[in-house]
């Protein structure tokens, strides 16, 4: 992978959900093998950026580079079929479908040898689905469920992961499960977008970050900059 | 065992016939409405179209001084299938998939304005007098005493019991083990997470529609033969008996929709046998009424969740 040119790049981009501006001119870069986050109130538009490169909804203006390549008026499944895999918000597993069952799904056009080697590493990151295999998604706990969001995620053999508040609504420890192994993942080579509420543990752990305020990046660091950040502080991280 | 008891079980034996064609054609609704959150109207007239290609079928073999029943019946079979499914699958391309993201009555007009069509469609090429089908199989068991009333079990309800059951089966052993029947149950939960996990889901969708055609195609030749007389109509009442059973079920549930049909058929048939068969649709329709009032998830469905 050649890193002058980044893996990811939202060049002035913006989206409207029917009358609704979502995002503003906004300019995002993800090299390959970074940690890179995106912190911002409630309703700033964190969740409208992770979608809208996505494909869903699409840019209203502005481009999206994947790998070198516009992808900005691809279909969805298009995008998520070229590397790209999301843990989106709520988890969204599929709560009636076997745990086993929700991994194929998130393998659904990995290769045979590739799929069982993908398998056999996220049950070793996750033993606990090990032990759940045949049990429907629905009936675990939260936490349970956002490690089957992430372990679907990587069952795809993304290059780049998305991550959408995967810590919402979890208890502390748990928390702490995911940030492990979301630093082990990076350590495995991947790259990662990470979107939080939970600021300060997101900025310790990223190299770079941006904050969105109402739809606008209005800071852009590393990550270790922006926690100590006088403004930061006080918007995000309790003062 | 007396005379009621044999009066009793016809009428069990009847309903049960015709419940598990309404449970045929009442898993395309279902389907579709787990999928896509849509009845699709025109369902009915699918039904119907499949009875034709059947007539068809068997009309041109005839023809031909083919007069194998098996090979007859599994060529009308085969061709109803195929030709029923691409009529299936055209609707959804046609009339619902511009109107996807549009308001959901809309999508429901354009159903209904597809079944009109439809309907008219077949009136105008192949005439609205009714056609008889070639009675292929007849016969039957007889039991019970000779002097008294006793039961009939004909050939032809053998039949329609082997091939639903055969058809629920595949079915089933689809759905629930093969990698698109999987892709079908996850867009049921989620259409839009299966779409970010790269799936195409306007095929999966248009694989559902295939499913429920060629279901309700397979409920068109055997109702066709074992009615003997099929005419434009005949998917009106058969579509809403069908959707009556699975919402009766629980719409967007599989099982839901074979326990609805098998009710609504016997109800039926005890309603005609114990009272007077010009009350049976009034009872069918009651009952829809009666569990859309109590009941509106139905039998096996679960109550509206909200999705978080």
């Amino acid at each position: 992978m050649n890193n002058d040119k980044p893996l990811l790049s939202l060049e002035h981009v913006s989206t409207f959900y029917g009358q609704i501006q979502a995002l503003d001119d906004v300019s995002v870069e993800i090299r390959a093998g970074e940690i890179v986050t995106l912190i911002g109130a409630n309703g700033a538009g964190k969740t409208s950026l992770l979608m809208t490169l996505c494909g869903d909804p699409r840019a209203s203006s502005g481009q999206i580079f994947y790998g070198g390549r516009d992808i900005t008026r691809d279909d969805t499944a298009n995008i998520m079929r070229s590397g790209i895999a999301l843990v989106p918000e709520g988890r969204r597993v599929f709560s009636r479908l076997t745990v086993e069952e929700n991994l194929s799904m998130g393998g659904f056009f990995t290769e045979e040898q590739d799929y069982r080697q993908l398998y056999r590493h996220v049950l070793e990151l996750f033993p606990r689905l090990e032990e759940r295999l045949t049990q429907r998604a629905g009936t675990m706990s939260g936490g349970e469920q956002q490690m089957l969001a992430i372990a679907r995620a990587l069952m795809s053999k993304p290059r780049l992961l998305l991550l959408d508040e995967p810590s919402l609504g979890l208890a502390p420890i748990v928390i702490q499960q995911i940030f492990d192994i979301i630093a082990r993942l990076r350590d495995e080579g991947m790259t990662i977008f990470l979107v939080e509420q939970n600021a300060n543990q997101a900025l310790k752990l990223a190299d770079r970050g941006y904050v969105l305020e109402n739809g606008k990046i209005v800071l852009h660091d590393s990550g270790q900059a922006l926690l100590v950040n006088k403004s930061v502080q006080e918007a995000y991280l309790g003062g | 065992m007396g005379e009621a008891g044999f009066y009793f079980i016809q009428q069990l034996l009847n309903g049960i016939t015709i419940g598990s064609t309404y449970a045929l054609i009442a898993i395309g609704y279902t389907m579709v409405y787990g999928i896509i959150g849509m009845i699709n109207f025109a369902h009915g007239e699918i039904y119907m179209i499949g009875s034709y290609v059947a007539f068809a079928v068997l009309a041109g073999l005839a023809l031909m001084g083919v007069d194998s029943i098996a090979l007859m019946l599994a060529a009308a079979f085969i061709i109803s299938i195929i030709i029923t499914s691409t009529y299936g699958f055209a609707v959804e391309r046609v009339a619902y998939r511009p109107l996807r993201n549009s308001n959901r009555l809309i999508a429901l007009i354009s159903a209904i304005g597809m079944s009109i069509f439809l309907q008219n469609y077949v009136r105008i090429v192949q005439g609205s007098r009714d056609i008889a089908m070639p009675s292929l199989i007849t016969g039957g068991w007889t039991f019970g005493p000779a002097d008294e009333f006793n039961v009939t079990l004909s050939y032809m309800q053998v039949v329609i019991f082997i091939i639903t059951f055969i058809t629920m089966t595949l079915l089933t052993l689809f759905i629930s083990k093969s990698r698109m029947g999987r892709a079908c149950r996850a867009c049921a939960e989620d259409l839009g997470m299966t779409r970010l996990l790269g799936i195409n889901t306007n095929q999966v969708i248009s694989l559902t529609f295939i499913i429920g055609a060629a279901l309700a195609a397979v409920a068109g030749v055997l109702l066709g033969l074992y009615y003997g007389v099929i005419n434009p109509y005949i998917g009106f009442l058969a579509g809403l008996k069908a959707f009556t059973a699975a919402v009766l079920g629980g719409i967007g549930s599989i099982p839901g929709a074979v326990l609805g049909g098998l009710i609504l058929g016997v109800t039926e048939a005890f309603t005609a046998g114990y009272f007077s068969s010009e009350y049976k649709d009034v009872v069918a329709f009651s009952l829809l009424v009666l569990i859309l009032l109590f009941r509106p998830s139905g039998i096996l469905g679960k109550p509206e969740v909200e999705k978080v």
